[in-house]
């Protein structure tokens, strides 16, 4: 039974990382039409960033951590000008190979610049470890646990509950009628990729804090299951992608336990399938018809 | 009128023909003169493999993602499926090397297209990004799997001491692959088959009201597109005589997605020229060998954000570029 | 036997009765037009008749068998082919590519043939001329070589009709053949329309906005609101209807 738990809160905590991660394909996906394929990597930039950030002398741990995030925001809006934007009108395959090449871009460029060793993180949360019973929690498993439950309150609360979220609803539901109606609907791109990708930041500061190394393609993989959990939950959907990635992470775990480590990917991509022939639009999503 | 036009249609594609005759005949002068006169040496050799490869694998995708329009980002799993099929029909036969060659590459291709079949279902159902997103799954689940049955593929350490069929060696046989294998794709694109599946690209919602059946054209184009990736992989195994899942990643698949883009989706000939200067290329240019991947992600924005740039249109409107872009039909 | 006989078709969106017990008969060779105010259900109902909306009710006869259930693609191998309210063409292949896509269901060889090119060439050369021969009859003979999107609206819409054509169809669905073209480009197609259906022998649905393209050449009419059959007849009659102008203009 302790095995079980034990294994429960192995897939919990990456799935609560993937969840952030989804948050910021799924808002993405919802207001641009689009699969941000960078944003995996934008995971990795923040990585980098903290770890700079750590090592300069001088700076403290909240700032390096308020840097990181922010970095990543900014990053996420000058991709969105600079890459997305241009291609609005474009077909979403050409849209979706920007993106790739984009993804491709941060990873080698940051190859160049850092070589593909990866560099080890030093440890910056201080939480006590946990124990109940004889299973063992690690003060990075609460905190990571706490940041993101938090992080999902007011985000869902800021969608719901304020002006600018209602906007930004208003946005991804009829982008030419928001605009009729005063809405900047450019403004509110941005807005969601600086969200997005901020909470990307804190998933790749709570990422290095459980596996403590930063490499150029950290982020690739992450970013791809947090994809899968985000369609698995249903894309454009909040409670979707949180639903989305807890439910990846206990799958990987449960498959890596009693299964085998070496059919993870196939079991992860395999349910993406599934999902994908059966309910196309995931467990949350609405459907889209194509009018003819 | 419509006669005489036919005849010029008629005249046209016979003209094409002997073009091509002459493309390829120049391509074997070329290709022997290069190896016998041995200005190439050993290594430069041995990218031609990898430039046959690399040919057959970007076609092969070019007519999912350039003729089909969906976005395949699997591409390197049908190869790997190719490979290992191959890879495992030679060494545990042992019949004479033209035998085991001839039943490695069918057994390559149409494993692959078996694939190609299987993926090619829930493709049915889906398109544009999502179907995009189960190619990556497959690609990934392939390696996946190929890591797991030790037994058969011995897992992540791979398949060793595969026969050197195709390396530079043979390399009058990769080329005539290479030529078969392009001179096929070609034609299925230029007959009624090609026309359905780009008419599916263009407006599905037409070409079915048209008569044609989307479902079986897209599978089609993915099985083809299986097939030769499956080739590809049987050269590739036989090349380096090594295989294992983590060469077949999705960094594969994203560099033959390059040459299509480069290249012109839905340029055959583009997809050439771009797999022969992308492979030799960055083998000349050893030393920057770090900068190559940070060169084709630049390549691929910048070339989509040119191809649908107001620039691009001001160009293609106001001089003499217009037929070098609107016309692309009659190309092989 | 009329070549089109549609009887209490229906079809429910959710809990929204789009389309609602609607009946037509048409004749073979007949110019028949459908009618109604914005959201009636008109495009809805050309759905239903290709395949693209299965009906909730109701059963589809072309020439005495009914089509309902059937896919899109077989539909269009019964014998109805479309045009499209907001023109689709195939963009990036040209006007005589289009038609030949047209042409794919009777021009038919195998794969290995177009592998090996024989006899694929000679087929392709006799759809080549087939294709030639329709798009003369719409004066597109010309440009037979350009990129569909690079033809003027008018010559779209045309292409679009010598593309459906090209299937060789019973029946004819036009849907706003006339929407966005001056009086001038109108009356030309009206003449368009009525040489087609001599030159093809085809039976001739419309939908329209343009009264007068309506009057001018259909035979008779049917008239659409709310998902129902408002009124049908002569279109003298159907149009001078007073229900029909408190349809269209309002108490």
């Amino acid at each position: 039974m302790s095995s079980f738990v034990e294994q429960f809160l192995n897939g919990l905590i990456p799935g609560s990382i993937y969840a952030l991660i989804a948050l910021g394909y799924t808002m993405v996906y919802g207001i641009a039409k689009m699969i941000n394929f960078a944003h995996g990597d934008i995971i990795m930039v923040g990585a980098y960033i903290l770890l700079i950030g750590l090592n300069a002398s001088g700076v403290p741990t909240w700032l390096a951590i308020v840097l990181a995030i922010a970095g990543c925001g900014i990053l996420g809006v000058v991709i969105e000008k600079v890459a997305y934007k241009p291609l609005r009108n474009a077909p979403s395959l050409a849209v979706l190979i920007t993106a790739i090449g984009m993804s491709y871009f941060l990873q080698n460029l940051f190859l160049v610049i850092f070589s593909s060793k990866g560099k080890s993180v030093p440890r910056f949360i201080h939480v006590k470890d946990f124990k109940i019973g004889d299973i063992t929690v690690s003060g990075n498993m609460i905190v990571t646990l706490i940041v993101t439950i938090i992080i999902m309150i007011l985000l869902t609360v800021f969608i719901n509950k304020t002006k600018l979220g209602s906007a930004l609803r208003a946005v991804s539901e009829d982008k030419g009628a928001a605009s009729l109606m005063g809405i900047n609907s450019d403004l509110m791109i941005s807005m969601t990729f600086a969200i997005g990708s901020a909470l990307a930041g804190v998933a790749g500061i709570l990422w290095v804090s459980m596996y403590d190394k930063a490499y150029p393609t950290l982020g690739a993989i992450p970013g791809i299951k947090a994809f899968v959990a985000a369609v698995i939950g249903g894309i454009g959907s909040v409670p979707g992608a949180m639903i989305g990635g807890i439910a990846l992470g206990l799958v990987e775990s449960f498959t890596k336990a009693y299964i085998s480590g070496e059919l993870v990917d196939a079991f992860v991509f395999g349910l993406l399938i599934i999902v994908l022939i059966f309910k196309p639009t995931g467990i949350l999503g609405r459907k889209r018809i194509e009018k003819v | 009128m419509a006669n005489e036009f036919v005849k010029a249609k008629t005249k046209e594609v016979r003209k094409s023909t002997i073009q091509k005759a002459v493309i390829i005949a120049l391509a074997y002068v070329g290709v022997i003169a290069l190896v016998s006169s041995g200005v190439l040496g050993y290594q430069y050799s041995s990218v031609l493999i990898s430039v046959a490869v690399n040919i057959i694998a970007a076609v092969s995708l070019n007519l999912v993602t350039g003729f089909l329009g969906e976005l395949s980002l699997g591409h390197a799993g049908f190869m790997a499926i190719g490979a290992y099929t191959g890879a495992l029909i030679t060494l545990h036969l042992n019949l004479p090397a033209p035998v085991e060659i001839f039943l490695g590459l069918a057994g390559a291709g149409i494993m692959a297209a078996i694939f190609g079949l299987i993926i090619g279902i829930p493709v049915l159902r889906l398109h544009g990004d999502y179907l995009a997103i189960v190619t990556l799954a497959f690609g990934q689940i392939i390696a996946s799997i190929l890591n797991y049955v030790k037994s058969i593929t011995g897992g992540a350490a791979g398949l060793n001491n595969i026969e050197e069929y195709t390396t530079s060696d043979h390399y009058l046989l990769v080329l005539t692959l290479v030529v078969l294998s392009v001179l096929i794709m070609s034609n299925i694109i230029n007959s009624r088959y090609g026309r359905a599946i780009t008419a599916v690209r263009d407006n599905y919602i037409a070409a079915e009201a048209t008569g044609i059946c989307i479902r079986n054209y897209k599978i089609f184009a993915f099985v083809v597109g299986a097939f030769f990736a499956g080739i590809a992989g049987f050269i590739f195994a036989h090349n380096v005589g090594v295989i294992k899942p983590s060469k077949f990643d999705f960094n594969m698949s994203i560099n033959i997605l390059v040459f299509v883009v480069l290249g012109g989706m839905g340029s055959i000939k583009g997809s050439i020229i771009a797999a022969v200067v992308l492979t030799v290329l960055p083998e000349a240019l050893r030393g920057l060998s770090d900068y190559r991947m940070l060169m084709y992600a630049v390549i691929l924005i910048v070339v989509m954000l040119f191809n649908n740039s107001k620039l691009r249109k001001r160009l293609v409107e106001e001089s003499g570029l217009k037929k070098l872009f609107t016309k692309k039909k009659g190309e092989a | 036997m009329a070549l089109l006989e549609v009887k209490n078709l229906g079809i429910s969106f959710g809990g929204l009765r789009a389309v609602d017990d609607f009946n037509i008969r048409i004749e073979e060779g007949q110019l028949y037009g459908l009618i109604g105010p914005n959201g009636a259900g008109k495009t809805t109902i050309f759905n239903l008749l290709t395949g693209v909306y299965k009906p909730t009710d109701g059963s589809i006869l072309l020439d005495g068998k009914n089509i309902v259930g059937k896919s899109i693609h077989k539909i269009s191998h019964e014998g109805i082919a479309r045009t499209f309210q907001n023109i689709r063409l195939f963009g990036k292949m040209t006007v005589l590519e289009n038609v030949k896509v047209g042409l794919h269901s009777q021009y038919k060889y195998s794969l290995f043939a177009g592998i090996f090119q024989y006899p694929a060439i000679k087929k392709e050369a006799q759809m080549t001329e087939r294709a030639m021969e329709i798009l003369e009859v719409f004066g597109l003979a010309e440009d037979a070589e350009l990129l569909a999107s690079n033809l003027p609206y008018g010559q779209q819409r045309k292409l679009e009709i010598a593309r459906a054509l090209a299937t060789n169809p019973k029946l004819l669905l036009l849907d706003e053949p006339a929407a966005g073209m001056n009086p001038n480009e109108t009356k030309e197609l009206m003449d368009t329309i009525r040489l087609v259906r001599e030159k093809f022998h085809v039976t001739v649905l419309l939908i329209e906005h343009d009264m007068k393209l309506v009057s001018g050449i259909c035979e008779e009419l049917t008239v659409l609101n709310f998902g129902t059959v408002l009124t049908q007849g002569k279109p003298e009659d159907v149009l001078n209807d007073p229900k029909v102008i408190t349809a269209y203009l309002g108490e």
